[in-house]
């Protein structure tokens, strides 16, 4: 088990690679300053539903559309991440994840690493359960695109560019380590 | 049609060949790369093709209780669902919604049932704003066009183009160039639009009865502002979208974007269960955080009928529901890549499944318009991520046309020529000619060379063109007196079935038989020089010709008389060999249809194309040296339906194992396409398509190769085209051969 969540992150980060999306893994202890170095000012967010992690304060987490508007970058949470096409899983919340994932230039997904699943078909056991209970989701895979113009232009209606943060949780971390021990 | 219709009809293809065909070309050709290498990534590829028709198969003949459950699952939801039995009536409903919320303006993301149902038309009436939101979409709005493909609407504009229509219409400061440039402008626009609007229209790919969810597959992130931003929420669908259970979506994301613009998966892929938590953007309320909001969002789902339930019953049609329209089968084909779909389209779809739609929601006269550019080259088949068998649907549309037509008075006469086996005398007499090919063939081989002379004679051309549309800048095939049957009976077989360590019948094709003679007794060398024993019965024509022409009874006749000729060959234990790929693939593929289920399979089980026979006898031992393996440097063309029936490999492998240096080409059709390209109206798009294939033969590295094609009429395209002799695969392996070393 172990070695396969090593895998799926991997492979995660090879997709990602190949669309030219910037991944960035951190952990929660060096989470703010992992964000600052990625993030363009001013920031919008809302809030990471993670334990022992949570926005930074210079992030504005209480968006109206005004702030929306003027931010240069959006912060989000991803409820899972698949590998096999480096697609982030956005969840439609009451507080506006759908629409600071998508109004910024910059959408700064912040995924579990505990939470990448390796296909699409675990992608589709897990949005099953939460689309009948009511819930909406995006499957985004990198930037919004248009070749509608006679050329492929990154940032059509939505960001013009992703930056995939993947939080090293404890359950990832005691994974790895278990890991490591049973090899 | 009449002549001046195959004039207007080629008027009108020679002006998108000059205007629209080279953007098109560009677009189309990349996304059908595109899907090669995307689909050839995923390992378990048929197995998903599989899976997805299976759920449509399934989701179609459960449809009316998937309605009813959808229509719970969307109220329990707090929704509404309107069952909409026309376009009328669905316009009438949106129109209630928009007057009900007092809607100035309406934004819409790219939705083609809403192109079907000409809602904007009928929004704007009522004095309703409505505003495309996707760029292509826009870019047509403002140019007042029609989309010229179901995924990527404009591409028969170039950048240039849509600059020059933007830096005219909205005259910015700085005139706009880039594609950067205008993409950041429409963006800007577009913006301030969706901000101010009242309603957000979008379509769905893909309906889920249990959970009530709507799958968008974009890119660009309007669907995502549409659906969103403005408080109310109208998605038009055609009922044929539903699916039962959200598990059911899992091939359909995997298969959608690959299969048509060749990505792996579209930047979005939206799974929106509305209304949606999400908080709406209130222009009119900056500054009240999005959490602090209480929205009550409106969402209406219109599911539109408009002929889908009629489809449904019938047998022929049904197939056409389970169109995911991801278009695939407008990219790969030959035809379409050459015009696009403001020639091969009908009111609002466009490409090979075009044809299916049309007839079921807007009637035969709109799929009449396009119809005949799907030359059954079946390149779509192996690409639709729901194996439909859309060359099928385009016969079956064709040969209902051919008895709603009208009768003219010059058909009694024309009778006499063309025996087929159609009731009505309404069918086009154009294609009657061409369906009763075999007829002609005989008639002139037995004439002949008085019948060549005639047929090569200025005033019989131009009575040929006149009369039934017959190009004459194409040059006719040459009847041969003595036939490929009459040869072998004189000569007899080389190889005893005594000595021979297999037995066969060579089908002698209409083509082989009457007119290159040549081809077929080179197959006949090449399969004694394996130890074959060979035999050349008389046996009738496939039917691929009326097939092609639409005429399937005469057809199905031919397929029962083939069958009956053979039937005792294969019982004593012979393959049948044949020359032709368009033949074989009757046997192999349109003969399903025709003739009963163990028939078709005894048949399908013992034919082969003669080159697969050839490879399987090389296989089992046979002696390599007694085939010719000094011959030049080959430039080979497969022929469209070998290689959807995957036995293109057989001839590159057999050439391969001797030596050969072949080069092959990559278009998909040759663009002659069997009687296709001698059509008066449609000569010049038959060339055009050509034109890819004999650049790739005339590079400097190909024009000196002896010029090798496994379909008639992909040889005599080649000819035509390079002014260069083209020979079939036989003749370049025969021992005796006469062409050059
Ligand atoms: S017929 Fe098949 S290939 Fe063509 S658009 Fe529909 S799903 Fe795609």
């Amino acid at each position: 088990m172990s070695v396969e969540t090593a895998t799926d992150g991997d492979r995660f980060e090879a997709a990602l690679e190949n669309l030219e999306v910037p991944v960035t893994a951190t952990d929660p202890a060096t989470f703010d300053s992992t964000l600052e170095s990625i993030v363009d000012q001013p920031v919008v967010g809302t809030p990471l539903p993670f334990e022992r992690v949570s926005l930074p304060d210079w992030v504005d987490d209480e968006p109206t559309p005004a702030t929306l508007e003027t931010a240069a970058t959006g912060v989000t949470a991803a409820s899972f991440a698949i590998a096999d096409y480096g697609s982030v899983v956005l969840p439609s919340t009451p507080e506006g994840a759908e629409q600071v994932s998508l109004f910024c230039d910059l959408h700064v997904p912040v995924v579990r690493a505990s939470d990448i699943v390796p296909d699409m078909p675990s992608a589709i056991e897990r949005l099953g359960p939460m689309l009948r209970d009511g819930a909406s989701a995006i499957i985004a895979t990198g930037p919004s695109a248009t070749a509608d113009m006679g050329a492929l232009v990154k940032g059509a209606h939505g960001p013009k560019d992703v930056h995939v943060v993947v939080l090293e949780d404890d359950e990832a971390l005691e994974r790895d380590e278990t890991g490591e021990h049973d090899e | 049609m009449s002549k001046t219709d195959r004039e207007t009809k080629a008027d009108h293809i020679r002006h998108l060949l000059e205007t629209e065909g080279p953007a098109v070309e560009a677009n189309t050709m990349g996304f059908n790369q595109g899907r090669y290498d995307s689909v050839a990534d995923l390992e378990d590829y048929e197995e998903l093709k599989d899976e997805a028709r299976t759920i449509k198969e399934g989701a179609i003949e459960r449809l009316p209780e998937l309605i009813d459950a959808v229509t719970e699952t969307v109220e329990e939801n707090g929704g509404t669902v309107y069952l909409a039995e026309d376009a009328a009536d669905a316009n009438r409903y949106i129109r209630e919604v928009a007057s009900e919320n007092d809607a100035e303006r309406l934004v819409k993301s790219k939705s083609m049932t809403s192109e079907e149902l000409e809602v904007n038309e009928a929004l704007e009436r009522e004095g309703v704003d409505v505003v495309e939101t996707d760029l292509g979409e826009w870019v047509l709005q403002v140019a007042d066009e029609a989309p010229s493909h179901i995924v990527a609407p404009a591409i028969h504009k170039s950048r240039e183009e849509i600059a020059r229509l933007f830096n005219s219409q909205f005259d910015p400061g700085e005139p706009l160039e880039t594609a950067e440039e205008l993409t950041m402008f429409a963006r800007e626009r577009l913006g301030e639009q969706i901000a101010e609007a009242d309603i957000g229209m979008t379509g769905a790919n893909f309906i889920t009865a249990d959970s009530g969810s709507l799958m968008l597959v974009t890119s660009e992130g309007n669907a995502r502002k549409t659906a969103v931003v403005p408080d109310t929420h109208i998605a038009v669908a055609g009922v044929e979208k539903i699916v039962p259970t959200v598990e059911d979506l899992a091939p359909f994301i995997e298969l959608i974007g690959r299969s048509g613009t060749g990505q792996d998966i579209t930047s979005y892929v939206s799974l929106l269960t509305p209304p949606v938590d999400s908080p709406i953007v209130d222009p009119d309320d900056p500054e009240t955080p999005f959490a602090d909001r209480e929205d009550d969002r409106e969402f209406h789902l219109v599911l539109i009928d408009n002929g889908r339930m009629t489809m449904r019953e019938d047998d022929q049609l049904r197939e056409t529901l389970y169109c995911i329209r991801c278009s695939a089968c407008a990219n790969t084909c030959a035809n379409f890549q050459s015009v696009g779909g403001h020639a091969f389209g009908g009111e609002t779809y466009t490409g090979g499944i075009a044809t299916g739609w049309e007839a079921g929601v807007h009637g035969y006269d709109s799929a009449a318009e396009f119809n005949d550019l799907c030359t059954g080259c079946s390149r779509c088949v192996e690409a639709c991520p729901v194996k439909i068998d859309i060359p099928w649907i385009n016969t079956v549309v064709r040969d209902r046309l051919n008895r709603g037509g009208e009768a003219s008075r010059f058909d009694f006469l024309y009778d006499e020529l063309v025996p087929d086996e159609e009731a009505t005398g309404a069918i086009d007499r154009q294609k009657r000619l061409f369906g009763n090919y075999e007829t002609l063939a005989k008639l002139g081989s037995a004439t002949a060379p008085v019948s060549n002379l005639i047929g090569g004679l200025g005033p019989v051309r131009s009575l040929a063109e006149r009369f039934v549309g017959i190009d004459s800048r194409r040059p006719l095939p040459t009847f041969q007196r003595e036939t490929l049957v009459d040869w072998f009976d004189a000569r007899g077989p080389n190889v005893a079935a005594a000595d021979a360590d297999r037995e066969v019948v060579l089908y002698p094709d209409t083509y082989t038989n009457y007119v290159d003679v040549d081809r077929g007794k080179a197959a006949v060398r090449v399969l004694e020089a394996l130890s074959v024993h060979v035999q050349i019965p008389s046996v009738p024509g496939s039917g691929r010709a009326p097939l092609s022409q639409g005429m399937i009874d005469t057809a199905d006749a031919k397929a029962s008389r083939v069958y009956a000729a053979l039937a005792e060959h294969i019982d004593a234990g012979r393959d049948i060999v044949v020359i032709e790929p368009s033949d074989l693939a009757m046997f192999r593929n349109e003969y399903e249809k025709l003739l009963p289920e163990r028939s078709f399979e005894r048949l399908r089980n013992s034919s082969y194309e003669v080159l697969e026979y050839v490879y399987g006898c090389l296989e089992n031992g046979a002696d390599p040296a007694a085939l010719r393996t000094d011959g030049p440097p080959i430039a080979y063309h497969a022929h469209c339906q070998q290689r959807t029936l995957g036995l293109d490999r057989y001839t590159r492998a057999v050439f391969d194992d001797l030596g050969y240096d072949v080069l092959e080409s990559d278009v998909e059709c040759c663009g002659m396409a069997g009687s296709f390209g001698y059509k008066s109206q449609y000569y010049e798009l038959s060339m055009d398509v050509g034109d890819r294939l004999a650049e790739q033969f005339s590079t400097s590295e190909a024009r000196d190769r002896l010029v090798v094609a496994s379909g008639t009429s992909c040889g005599d395209q080649l000819e035509d085209l390079l002014a260069r002799e083209a020979s079939h695969p036989v003749e370049a392996l025969d021992p005796n051969s006469p062409l050059a070393r």
